[in-house]
């Protein structure tokens, strides 16, 4: 791994059930990713761009094969190192943005901080609070999750995914529900902060404009990949 | 910790109704818990009072003496006839000697020295047994409440004077003021004057009790010293057999609890605890499935939310506090509520020992509070922990794709 390299999966393959009913997702799948890329992740349904992305955000176990990030081997770690690691390292964005409902705006981007500190800390408030300005979201800190609009729940989202300075932001299908402006408005924040924090992002999508704002394009087909910019 | 708190009590704030009607099943269930120990606690004082309230809880007396062999058993086979020498009667002669060291005891309500015989009483050509006791001036009422069940008269037995129970003085159709003969068994007869007629509310007393006091006791069975046994009355009568035990151990005198002689009344006791239990055991057992049913249909309900926790870094252990956390809040407030409700409701029932006879004996001491919400808590927290694990091993891959 180079100095710049961020994740290394080789001949990652992962397969559910066994026997004849096996379904083999991923084939061997290589990829590499630097510190501060912006990448599109492109592929069919079914050809297992979320399996990637679940493994590569330690939600999941490959069945074989070599999962490193930061130079750590994630594939020999346990349940609860991998908790740790994906808490510090790596954020989510999900294409339902998935916030706790019964939460404020803020106290949404302060959880992964909170559940690790085991406290809502003052800097941790602050960092939430700078994020949601960022997003545009500064005079909607304390609405519940349930008062905001689709698109200002995936901005929370966003907020949310970067709070601990993540390294790695993962993003599924981001802007999948949300209409076009409020899309567009979710890829400049994301253009934005991959450029000024250089925070690498791999996003998953379907959505060839999308696809093209980011700099580079690795295309999954039958569970393995191919760099589009090769 | 405290953010495991903070969102255990966000999550149940967000349904109040639910939580609402949870709380108010524990509280129930607490209340249930806290109204059975106050009954059968209340029945069992009502029960012991009324039976033993106005008896020694401990009586001393001289341990028998039994005839010594004078051969040995070595010398070969011994056979024994032994025959109770019926006319000898055992004294406590030392009693005097012990009395004041019993008297400083802890737990000691009040001692009475006692001379005691059977009797006859005779008024014209009606003659009744009669039991009689001689006590000290000052201790007639020490142990069965005399002063208190006076109906007629003074709780007065100075001098040639007898006390004695309303059945006795009816069927021998005499008044206070009114002059009876005693005559013992030793074929002494005097004649005392009755100065006060009590109606105690048992039988045995209220016809066959004369009490007179101890000088005359002594005349009427020709005792010129010792005692015929030392009558003892706790402050706590739970405590008369380690008293009793004690007793004996010091002063190598027969000690004899009142528990010896209640054995059916114990056993009563006994099997109506064991029943209270039961029903305690079964509001605590409605109160954890409870609890375990509203807490894992919650589980069910926030997988989704659960499911994201976990891929933001909440570890399992993180789940399972909150899951903990939720179950010891409604376990402590439905306990609190219960508790309050239960000792509010409780409160103006009269104590056992001053309830009528046929009433509602409750002892709002004995509701047991501290314990109906310590074992609601844990009862709660154990009923939780089901839901929690399960809760802990939410798939996050499974509910992000929903």
């Amino acid at each position: 791994m180079s100095s710049s390299s961020l994740v290394s999966v080789n001949d990652l393959i992962k397969t559910y059930g066994e026997g004849d009913t096996a379904t083999h997702v991923l084939k061997g799948l290589n990829l590499d990713l630097e510190r501060g890329d912006l990448s599109a992740l492109l592929g069919p349904s079914g050809s297992g761009k979320s399996t990637l992305l679940t493994i590569l955000g330690t939600l999941m176990k490959p069945t074989s094969g070599r999962h490193e990030m930061l130079g750590e081997d994630l594939t020999s770690a346990d349940d609860a190192e991998l908790t740790e690691f994906r808490n510090r390292h790596i954020g989510f964005v999900f294409q339902f943005h998935h916030l706790l409902p019964d939460f404020t705006a803020l106290e949404n981007v302060v959880f992964p901080t909170a559940v690790h500190a085991g406290r809502e800390t003052r800097a941790a408030r602050e960092r939430g609070r700078e994020l949601l300005n960022r997003v545009g979201l500064g005079e909607r800190m304390d609405y519940l999750a349930t008062q905001l609009s689709g698109g200002q729940k995936q901005r929370v989202a966003i907020a949310r995914a970067l709070i601990n300075r993540p390294e790695l932001v993962l993003a599924d299908e981001p802007t999948g529900n949300l209409d076009r402006e409020s899309a567009e408005q979710v890829m400049e924040l994301i253009g934005e902060i991959n450029r000024e924090e250089q925070t690498s992002f791999l996003i998953s999508t379907h959505d060839e404009k999308i696809a093209a704002s980011c700099r580079r394009q690795v295309l999954v087909r039958d569970g393995e990949t191919a760099d589009m910019n090769a | 910790m405290r953010y495991g708190l903070k969102i255990a009590f966000r999550y149940l704030t967000a349904n109040k109704a639910q939580t609402g009607l949870l709380i108010t099943g524990v509280a129930v269930g607490v209340f249930v818990f806290i109204f059975m120990s106050a009954l059968i606690g209340g029945l069992a004082v009502y029960l012991v009072q009324s039976t033993v309230g106005n008896v020694s809880h401990v009586t001393v007396e001289a341990p028998s003496r039994e005839a010594s062999l004078l051969v040995s058993e070595a010398d070969g086979d011994v056979l024994v006839v032994t025959q109770a020498a019926t006319n000898q009667r055992e004294l406590l002669r030392t009693a005097d000697a012990f009395l004041p060291l019993i008297d400083t005891w802890e737990g000691i309500a009040a001692t009475s020295r006692q001379v005691v015989g059977n009797g006859l009483a005779v008024r014209g050509q009606v003659r009744a047994p009669v039991s009689v006791t001689g006590v000290d001036l000052d201790k007639l009422s020490a142990i069965a409440d005399i002063a208190g069940s006076i109906t007629s008269g003074d709780a007065d037995v100075s001098g040639m004077k007898v006390v004695i129970g309303s059945s006795l003085a009816e069927d021998l159709s005499i008044r206070v003021g009114q002059v009876l003969r005693l005559q013992s068994d030793r074929d002494i007869d005097l004649g005392l004057m009755v100065s006060g007629i009590f109606e105690i509310g048992v039988e045995a007393l209220d016809r066959r009790a004369a009490f007179v006091s101890l000088a005359t006791a002594r005349t009427l069975f020709e005792l010129p010293q010792g005692v015929s046994r030392i009558e003892i009355k706790l402050e706590d009568l739970n405590q008369a057999e380690q008293f009793a035990r004690r007793i004996e151990a010091e002063t190598g005198l027969a000690a004899t609890p009142w528990t010896e002689g209640n054995a059916q009344l114990l056993s009563g006791l006994r099997a109506q605890a064991n029943s209270g239990n039961l029903i305690k055991a079964f509001a605590l057992i409605t109160i954890v499935i409870g609890v375990a049913s509203a807490l894992l249909l919650s589980t069910y309900r926030r997988r989704p939310e659960i499911g994201i926790m976990r891929a933001m870094g909440a570890s399992r252990g993180f789940v399972v506090l909150v899951f903990v956390t939720q179950g010891a809040l409604i376990g402590l407030l439905g306990g609190m509520i219960g508790a309050a409700i239960g000792f509010a409701a409780l409160s103006p029932f009269p104590l056992p020992e001053n309830a009528e006879p046929g009433g509602f004996p409750i002892d709002v001491r004995q509701g047991a509070y501290g314990l109906a919400i310590s074992l609601t808590a844990l009862g709660a927290i154990l009923a939780s922990i089901l839901p929690a694990r399960s809760a802990s091993r939410v798939d996050p891959v499974s509910v992000i794709g929903q």
